[in-house]
C-alpha cells in the first residue's frame, strides 16, 4: 500500500515537474528581456504582452479541447473575424443592445463548432477537411455580411470597456476575461465528464465507443465549445479596436495550434493541459514583444517563432522518450 | 450446478465481401458454466463474440438471452442486456487512469451531474479490485502499466458491468502463470454465482483446466460440442484441424542438407518482450518452416532477424560471418529479403502499376548518373521477370490492384529477386490467394530453393508448412520448441509443440 501511494505521489511531482519545465522556459526567456532591455520589464509593457496575448490565448483554450481529441479546428482564425463581425453587425446595424451584441458573437461562433462537429461526425470527413471548409465559410460570410468594410463600433457607447476597461486598476478586462476563461476550461477539463471523455476519445476512440459511450455527439459538443472561445475571442478582439475588420482573424488559427503545441498537448491526441496552453502562449507572446523592443524587424520575429516551434516540441518529445511515452 | 439455459444461438450467419466468416453457426450457454469455445485461427470464433456484443451484425439467424429472442444494435445495448466482453486486442485509454479506465461511462458524479466525482470513482474502483484480489493503484495511468496488468484492468473493467454473460477472448494471452491463477480464481467464483462464462483460449491445458463443455468451429462452422471431462485434447485437436489434408503432396523428405553451406544461423537470440534464446540454422537450398499460433512469435522472430525489432542478446552469422543487423536496410545489404504478410500494406504499391513495383527496390542500378531511369531497361527487366514468374497481367503498365492475390504476390517475389538476396523470408506467402494460385506459388519457392537460395517461410497453415518445407521449426510463447524434420513431422506432432506451455 506505501508503495502505491508513493507511485501516485511520485507520478504528481513528475507531472508538476513537466509542466514547469515549459513555465521555467518562460521565466527565462522573461529574465532574458529584462536584462537586455530595461523597457521590456515595465508594468504597460507587460499589461501590453498580457493584452495582445489574450485573442490569440483564448482561441488556443477553446481548440486545446480539440486537439486533445486528436482532432484540430483550422476554422479558428477566419471564425474570429466571423463572430466578431456578427457583433458588430448586431449592435451597429441592428442597433441592439452590448449584451444581445454579445450572446450574438458567442452563439455565432458555437454554431461553427455545431457545423464542423456535425461534417465530422455524421458525414465523417477528416476535421482537417471539415474545418478547412468552415474557415473559408466563416471568411466568406465575414465578409458578405460586413460588405468588405470595417464596422465601427465607436459610437456603440461602453463596448470599449469589454477589453479595455479596467475592473481591477491598471489591468485591461481583456486580461481578465482570459485568464477566468482558461481557469473555466481547466476545470471543464479535468474536473467534468465532457473534460473526461474529451481526454477517452483522444487515448482510444475506439475503445472508448465500445465502452458504450456516445462518442459522436460528445465530439460535436466539444467543437462547439471550442466555437464559443472564438466567439468570445470575437468579442474580446472588436471590443479592444472598437471595430470589426473583415480581413483581420485568418492566421490566427496557426498562431494558435503553436500556442497549443508549445504548452504540450499532443497533436495525436489524449494528453494536454490548459494550463501549459496558456504557458504556451505567453511564451509566443513574451517573444514578440521582446524581440520588437529590442528593435528586431517583424519579418524576424516570425522565423523566430518558427524556431521556437521546433525547439519546444523537439524538447517535448525527447523528454517523451525518455519517460517512456514513445 | 444450475443448467438453466441463459444464451443461444441458432443458425447465425455473417459474411464480410468475399469471405463467409460465419456460416449457421449454433452454441448454447447455460448458467452457471464454463463454455470453452474452440478452433484455428479464422474459425469465426472473435467474429461470433464480436455479432454477441453488438460490433457486428448478422446476417441471419436468431440469438437468445432466457428464451427470448434478442437484438444487439452496439456495445451500450450489450451492456445493457448484461453481455460483456473482454475483447482479444486492447481496449483500454492510455491516457486516463486504472478507475477512470474501468468505470468510463458509468462515472460517480456530482453537481447536478456536470462534474466528475474521482474520489467516489477511485473508492468505487478500488473496491472492485480488491474484490478480485488485484493490487492495483486505481489512480495509475493504464499507459503506464505492463500488458499483463493492462490485461487485468480490461478483465476488472468487463466483471464490473455486473453482467450475466462474460465473454473473455483469449484472455491470458498476455499472463504469466500467478496472474492466470489470479484469473481463474475469478471465473471459479462467477460460476459459483451462476454467470454464464464463453472462454476463448488456445491454451489446451487452460481449457480442460476451467471449462464444463467445449464447443469446436472450424471454418466458420459448427463442428461439435463436447463435455470436458470426457474428452481427451488430441481429440479436441483434430476436430481443430478437421479437413484431411487435401493433398498429401510432401518435400523429398530424402533430400539432405547437411553437406550445404550455413546460409544462415541464429544463436540465442532474444528480444526484450517475447523472444527467448532462438538458435536454429537454415543451410543453402532449404525451405525452413516456421510453425505454430497466434502470437507465438514467428512474425516477430522474422522482424527480429531483419533488423525492425530491436534484439536484446544473440548472434545472426550469414555464411560463418557474424554480421549486425540494425535496420531492415542493414539485413537487405547482407542479402535477407522479409515479405511480410500484410502484403497491401508493407508488399507493394496497389496503385502503381507492374513495371513500376518490379523494379521499385532496385532503382539505382536502373538510373543514368544524371538520375533519370533507364526505361528501356526497366521495361526489359519488368517483361523477363513476368516472364519467369508467370505472372498473369495483360502487360507491365497493368495497375497491381487490378492483378489477383496470388500475381500480386508473384509480383512481391520478383521485386525481391531482382536484388541479390539469398534468404528470403516470406511471411504467410498464400494468404488470401485462391486454391489454384497457391499451388503456383509453392512452386515457385521450390523452384527458388532449388536455385540455391534459402528459404523461411512462415504459415499458420499445417498442410503448407508440411507439404513445403524440408524442416519444421516449431514456436510456442517466444520460444523454439521443437525442429523437426519433414519425416517424422505431421499435425499432431507439430500442434503438441506448438501448444507445449499451454
Amino acid at each position: 500500500m506505501a508503495k502505491l501511494k508513493d507511485n501516485a505521489v511520485m507520478a504528481r511531482i513528475r507531472h508538476r515537474a513537466e509542466q514547469s519545465l515549459a513555465f521555467a522556459s518562460l521565466v527565462v526567456i522573461f529574465v532574458f528581456f529584462t536584462f537586455a532591455n530595461s523597457a521590456f520589464a515595465t508594468w504597460s509593457n507587460i499589461t501590453g504582452i498580457l493584452l495582445s496575448t489574450a485573442v490569440i490565448g483564448l482561441l488556443a483554450i477553446g481548440t486545446t479541447f480539440v486537439i486533445i481529441t486528436g482532432g484540430i479546428d483550422l476554422s479558428i482564425g477566419t471564425g474570429v473575424t466571423l463572430t466578431s463581425v456578427m457583433a458588430a453587425w448586431s449592435l451597429n446595424n441592428m442597433g441592439m443592445p452590448i449584451w444581445i451584441g454579445i450572446i450574438v458573437g458567442i452563439l455565432s461562433g458555437a454554431l461553427m463548432g455545431l457545423f464542423s462537429g456535425l461534417a465530422i461526425t455524421r458525414l465523417q470527413l477528416p476535421p482537417f477537411i471539415a474545418t478547412l471548409a468552415m474557415m473559408l465559410i466563416a471568411k466568406g460570410l465575414a465578409l458578405v455580411i460586413s460588405g468588405v468594410k470595417p464596422i465601427y463600433l465607436e459610437s456603440v457607447e461602453g463596448y470599449n470597456n469589454i477589453a479595455l476597461g479596467q475592473i481591477i486598476p491598471n489591468f485591461p478586462n481583456a486580461v481578465l476575461i482570459f485568464f477566468a476563461s482558461a481557469v473555466v476550461a481547466s476545470i471543464v477539463l479535468n474536473r467534468t465528464i465532457i473534460g473526461r471523455y474529451t481526454f477517452a476519445i483522444g487515448s482510444n476512440e475506439e475503445a472508448t465507443k465500445l465502452s458504450g459511450i456516445n462518442v459522436d455527439r460528445w465530439k460535436i459538443l466539444i467543437y462547439i465549445i471550442g466555437g464559443i472561445y472564438i466567439g468570445l475571442a470575437g468579442i474580446v478582439l472588436s471590443s479592444r479596436l472598437s471595430s470589426a475588420q473583415p480581413a483581420l482573424g485568418q492566421g490566427y488559427e496557426l498562431e494558435a495550434i503553436a500556442a497549443v503545441i508549445i504548452g504540450g498537448t499532443s497533436l495525436l491526441g489524449g494528453k494536454g493541459s490548459i494550463t501549459g496552453t496558456v504557458i504556451g502562449a505567453l511564451i509566443m507572446a513574451v517573444l514578440i514583444n521582446g524581440l520588437r523592443i529590442m528593435e528586431i524587424r517583424q519579418e524576424w520575429q516570425t522565423v523566430v517563432t518558427g524556431l521556437v516551434i521546433i525547439v519546444a516540441v523537439y524538447a517535448d518529445s525527447i523528454r517523451r522518450r525518455n519517460a517512456g511515452e514513445l | 450446478m444450475a443448467t438453466a439455459q441463459l444464451l443461444s444461438v441458432e443458425g447465425v450467419c455473417k459474411s464480410f465481401p468475399g469471405v463467409q466468416a460465419l456460416k449457421d453457426v449454433h452454441l448454447d450457454l447455460n448458467s452457471g458454466e464454463v463454455l470453452a469455445l474452440v478452433g484455428e485461427n479464422g474459425a469465426g470464433k472473435s467474429t461470433l463474440m464480436k455479432v454477441l456484443s453488438g460490433i457486428y451484425k448478422r446476417d441471419t439467424g436468431v440469438i437468445k438471452l432466457n428464451n427470448q429472442p434478442i437484438e444487439v444494435d452496439g456495445p451500450l445495448q450489450a451492456q445493457k442486456l448484461g453481455i460483456a466482453i473482454i475483447h482479444q486486442e486492447m481496449n483500454l485509454m492510455p491516457h486516463l487512469t486504472v478507475a477512470q479506465n474501468i468505470l468510463i461511462g458509468r462515472e460517480p458524479r456530482k453537481l447536478f451531474g456536470i462534474a466528475t466525482d474521482d474520489k467516489e470513482l477511485n473508492r468505487q474502483a478500488k473496491v472492485l479490485l480488491d474484490e478480485l484480489h488485484l493490487n492495483l493503484d486505481p489512480n495509475q495511468l493504464v499507459g503506464k502499466l505492463t500488458v499483463a496488468k493492462q490485461q487485468m484492468v480490461e478483465i476488472a473493467k468487463a466483471l464490473s458491468y455486473d453482467s450475466k454473460i462474460i465473454i473473455m477472448d483469449e484472455p491470458t494471452s498476455a499472463l504469466t502463470q500467478s496472474e492466470t491463477d489470479v484469473l481463474f480464481n475469478i471465473i471459479g467464483n462467477l460460476r459459483k454465482s451462476g454467470k454464464g462464462i464463453i472462454y476463448i483460449s488456445h491454451r489446451m491445458e487452460e481449457l480442460t483446466k476451467i471449462s464444463d463443455r467445449i464447443t469446436v468451429f472450424r471454418d466458420g462452422q459448427y463442428i461439435d460440442t463436447l463435455i470436458t471431462k470426457d474428452t481427451k485434447i488430441a481429440k479436441i485437436i483434430s476436430l481443430m484441424i478437421g479437413r484431411e489434408v487435401a493433398q498429401d503432396i510432401r518435400p523429398d523428405q530424402a533430400k539432405k542438407f547437411s553437406d550445404s553451406e550455413v546460409a544462415l544461423e541464429i544463436k540465442g537470440l532474444s528480444t526484450k518482450n517475447l523472444l527467448k534464446d532462438i538458435s536454429f540454422q537454415l543451410r543453402k537450398g532449404e525451405i525452413l518452416g516456421f510453425a505454430g499460433l497466434m502470437g507465438a512469435g514467428r512474425t516477430e522472430l522474422a522482424l527480429a532477424i531483419i533488423g525492425k525489432d530491436q534484439i536484446s542478446a544473440g548472434e545472426i552469422i550469414i555464411k560463418g560471418k557474424k554480421v549486425k543487423i540494425k535496420s531492415p536496410a542493414d539485413a537487405v545489404a547482407n542479402g535477407i529479403g522479409y515479405l511480410s504478410e500484410d502484403r497491401k500494406r508493407f508488399g507493394i504499391l496497389l496503385n502503381q502499376d507492374v513495371k513500376f513495383n518490379l523494379v521499385l527496390s532496385n532503382l539505382r542500378r536502373l538510373t543514368s548518373q544524371l538520375g533519370f531511369i533507364n526505361t528501356t531497361k526497366t521495361k526489359g527487366l519488368s517483361n523477363n521477370a513476368v516472364k519467369n514468374l508467370t505472372i498473369r497481367t495483360p502487360t507491365i503498365d497493368q495497375k497491381v490492384k487490378n492483378l489477383s492475390g496470388g500475381n500480386q504476390q508473384k509480383v512481391v517475389i520478383g521485386k525481391w529477386l531482382t536484388r541479390e538476396t539469398d534468404i528470403l523470408i516470406f511471411d504467410e506467402p498464400t494468404r488470401g490467394i485462391d486454391v489454384g494460385a497457391k499451388d503456383e506459388v509453392y512452386k515457385l519457392l521450390g523452384e527458388l530453393a532449388k536455385a540455391g537460395k534459402s528459404i523461411i517461410m512462415i504459415s499458420s497453415e499445417l498442410p503448407e508448412v508440411l507439404r513445403m518445407s524440408d524442416r519444421i521449426l516449431v514456436m510456442c510463447e517466444g520460444r523454439v520448441t521443437g525442429i523437426l524434420t519433414n519425416k517424422e513431422a505431421d499435425q499432431n506432432l507439430i500442434m503438441q509443440y506448438a501448444t507445449k506451455y499451454r
